[in-house]
């Protein structure tokens, strides 16, 4: 079915497309109008430059973040105390390497690379989510994460199934069905240690104090201060605020809290009956920009990893390209050599 | 016995192959490696549950109550290494499960199910050997040393182990004849020299490991063990 914003498309249309309109003023028209009218915007549709240079960021930036955080859960993962505990984790850090991937092919409808991306990354060109500079400590910041950082992200991510970008919607429906499902575990681990011993107790209790405020800051910087939110809010991208989708999180944890018997850091944090939502305490934003920075307590850390592993692989990545180039037509025999291929590249 | 051999052969390639997290040299791999690892751990908690309590058998044995072959212990090393453990492993675990599958044993309905998870583990691992040994001239060395390296602990594969009705020369030619036709399809070569160590026969069978596998254990135990009757 053809839609009221679809771009003329040159290659398939040529005769046609010479008389159409090449007039961007035309083209934003119609863009917005499909943006205002809720169509998905599809990789071969027309789009504004910042469309799509601020998709390619924020897209890119959330394929980092579920790479990176492979590492503060997979840290635990040779260390956790229970075989069904131990195939849930290998499960839930799989997933993520699986949600980088569509996340990558996602950028990649918008004409960049995974190469070009990942170098970016390495480079630190691009960004990945602050709360991945937090180490995991104990057993119990993997349900931290899990409750928490998991909560945050579905609280961020559930809106962006309804992006106006096709591609980056269809790959969040996937992501946040796994993504509740961790979600869910990491509560359940939780329960378990804080209904087990006391010092199991305490555990599960000093992660959720040191994951707390870190997940609050996940929202991003308070509303006055974030620069893309309003740009992003005019081309449905965003669908919320950042403060609003804080103060949900807040709301959804309180109970979820209490029915785990613990406590969540804030002396501020109360029921405010008039606003019918919870107050909470002041987020410490220096904390934030800081670790933004690259001061955060495991960003070197982080970094490094992810180039090492980048780096050490390189010959095997090497050796699956060679290979491909010597098998690639089964049937060369067969088959006259493409003009002007170099004699060894057939060999 | 049985059982607690194969479970514990599967539960320690699994923790071997859970260390790759987050190292592994493309993305893709991260999602194979932890997916065999997953596979195997699935093994092992059937394999060991059917031998006693699989927490208390995995994080309370001492490293000289394990039975599993020393193959599966050896560190991963680079990815050459890894995918030559995977290969010799693979190869065995998939050749033996298609037999026991076929006996009257207690094992031959995880055996029927799990040979189709290592069908797939076998033909990553072949995949793999084919690509860095007929792939470029680093990735062809890396290749031929670990097969090399890990060729020592080929022998131990076809220890008989009590309890299973199998025909282990059979079974040995048959993993023999399809090694050497992956390693040379692969412009590799097949090693020569000993399958097994001096002094050993059947040692990881008997509870005599290698000395990294203390280590691994300290590692995989130690919060278990650290809080003594908790549930998790």
């Amino acid at each position: 079915m053809a839609t009221a914003h679809k771009a003329p498309d040159v290659a398939r249309d040529g005769a046609a497309a010479a008389a159409v309109v090449t007039d961007i003023t035309e083209l934003e028209a119609v863009f917005d109008a499909a943006v205002a009218a809720d169509e998905r915007i599809e990789p071969r549709d027309w789009m504004p430059d910042a469309y799509r240079a601020t998709l390619v960021r924020q897209i890119a930036q959330h394929a980092h973040s579920e790479i990176i955080g492979m590492q503060p859960e997979a840290n635990w993962i040779t260390r956790a105390p229970s075989l069904r505990r131990k195939a849930i984790l290998m499960a839930k850090v799989q997933d993520e390497a699986g949600h980088g991937l569509y996340l990558y092919s996602a950028a990649e409808t918008l004409g960049v690379s995974r190469d070009e991306l990942l170098d970016k990354l390495h480079s630190g060109r691009q960004k990945y989510s602050s709360i991945f500079n937090y180490p995991t400590l104990t057993w119990a910041d993997v349900g931290a994460i899990g409750w928490l950082v998991d909560g945050a992200a579905i609280t961020n991510q559930v809106p962006l199934c309804r992006c106006s970008y096709g591609p980056y919607a269809r790959a969040m429906v996937r992501v946040c069905k796994e993504e509740s499902f961790h979600q869910r575990q990491g509560y359940e681990l939780l329960l378990a240690l804080s209904r087990g011993t006391p010092e199991q107790h305490a555990m599960a209790q000093d992660a959720v104090d040191r994951w707390w405020w870190p997940s609050l800051m996940m929202f991003g910087p308070p509303d006055a201060e974030s620069s893309h939110s309003e740009q992003s809010m005019t081309w449905k991208i965003k669908r919320h605020s950042n403060d609003e989708l804080r103060q949900r999180f807040v709301d959804i944890c309180v109970p979820q809290a209490e029915s785990l018997g613990l406590t969540l850091p804030d002396p501020d944090l109360r029921w405010n009956e008039e606003r019918g939502e919870h107050d909470f305490g002041p987020i410490d934003w220096s904390e934030f920009w800081s670790v933004l920075k690259g001061n955060g307590p495991c960003n070197e850390q982080r970094l490094t990893q992810r180039k090492q592993a980048h780096d050490e692989g390189a010959w095997v990545r090497d050796a699956a390209a060679a290979y491909a180039a010597k098998h690639s037509d089964h049937d060369k025999d067969r088959r006259p050599a493409a003009p002007g291929t170099p004699a060894e590249a057939t060999a | 016995m049985a059982a607690l051999a194969l479970g514990d052969d599967a539960l320690v390639l699994s923790h071997r192959l859970g260390e790759w997290a987050g190292h592994a040299p493309v993305l893709e791999e991260e999602v194979a490696l932890a997916n065999i690892a997953l596979d195997l751990l699935g093994q092992a908690r059937v394999l060991l549950s059917l031998a006693g309590d699989e927490d208390e058998l995995a994080f309370l044995r001492e490293e000289r109550a394990f039975r599993n072959v020393q193959l599966v212990e050896q560190p991963n090393g680079d990815f050459a290494h890894t995918i030559a453990r995977q290969l010799y492993f693979s190869t065995y675990q998939h050749l033996l499960y298609t037999r026991l599958a076929t006996t009257d044993s207690e094992l031959a309905p995880l055996a029927a199910k799990a040979a189709k998870e290592v069908a797939y583990h076998q033909d990553h691992a072949e995949q793999w050997t084919l690509r860095l040994g007929d792939g470029t001239a680093e990735s062809h060395e890396r290749m031929q040393h670990g097969l090399d390296a890990l060729w020592r602990y080929t022998g131990e594969l076809f220890q008989p182990v009590p309890g299973l009705d199998i025909d282990w020369q059979t079974l040995r030619e048959q993993w023999t004849t399809t090694v050497t036709t992956v390693i040379e399809k692969a412009t590799l070569t097949v090693p020569e020299g000993p399958q097994s160590g001096a002094w050993t026969a059947g040692a990881g069978r008997e509870g005599l490991h290698t000395e990294s596998f203390g280590r691994m254990l300290a590692e995989m135990q130690h919060l278990h063990r650290s809080h003594p009757g908790a549930s998790w």
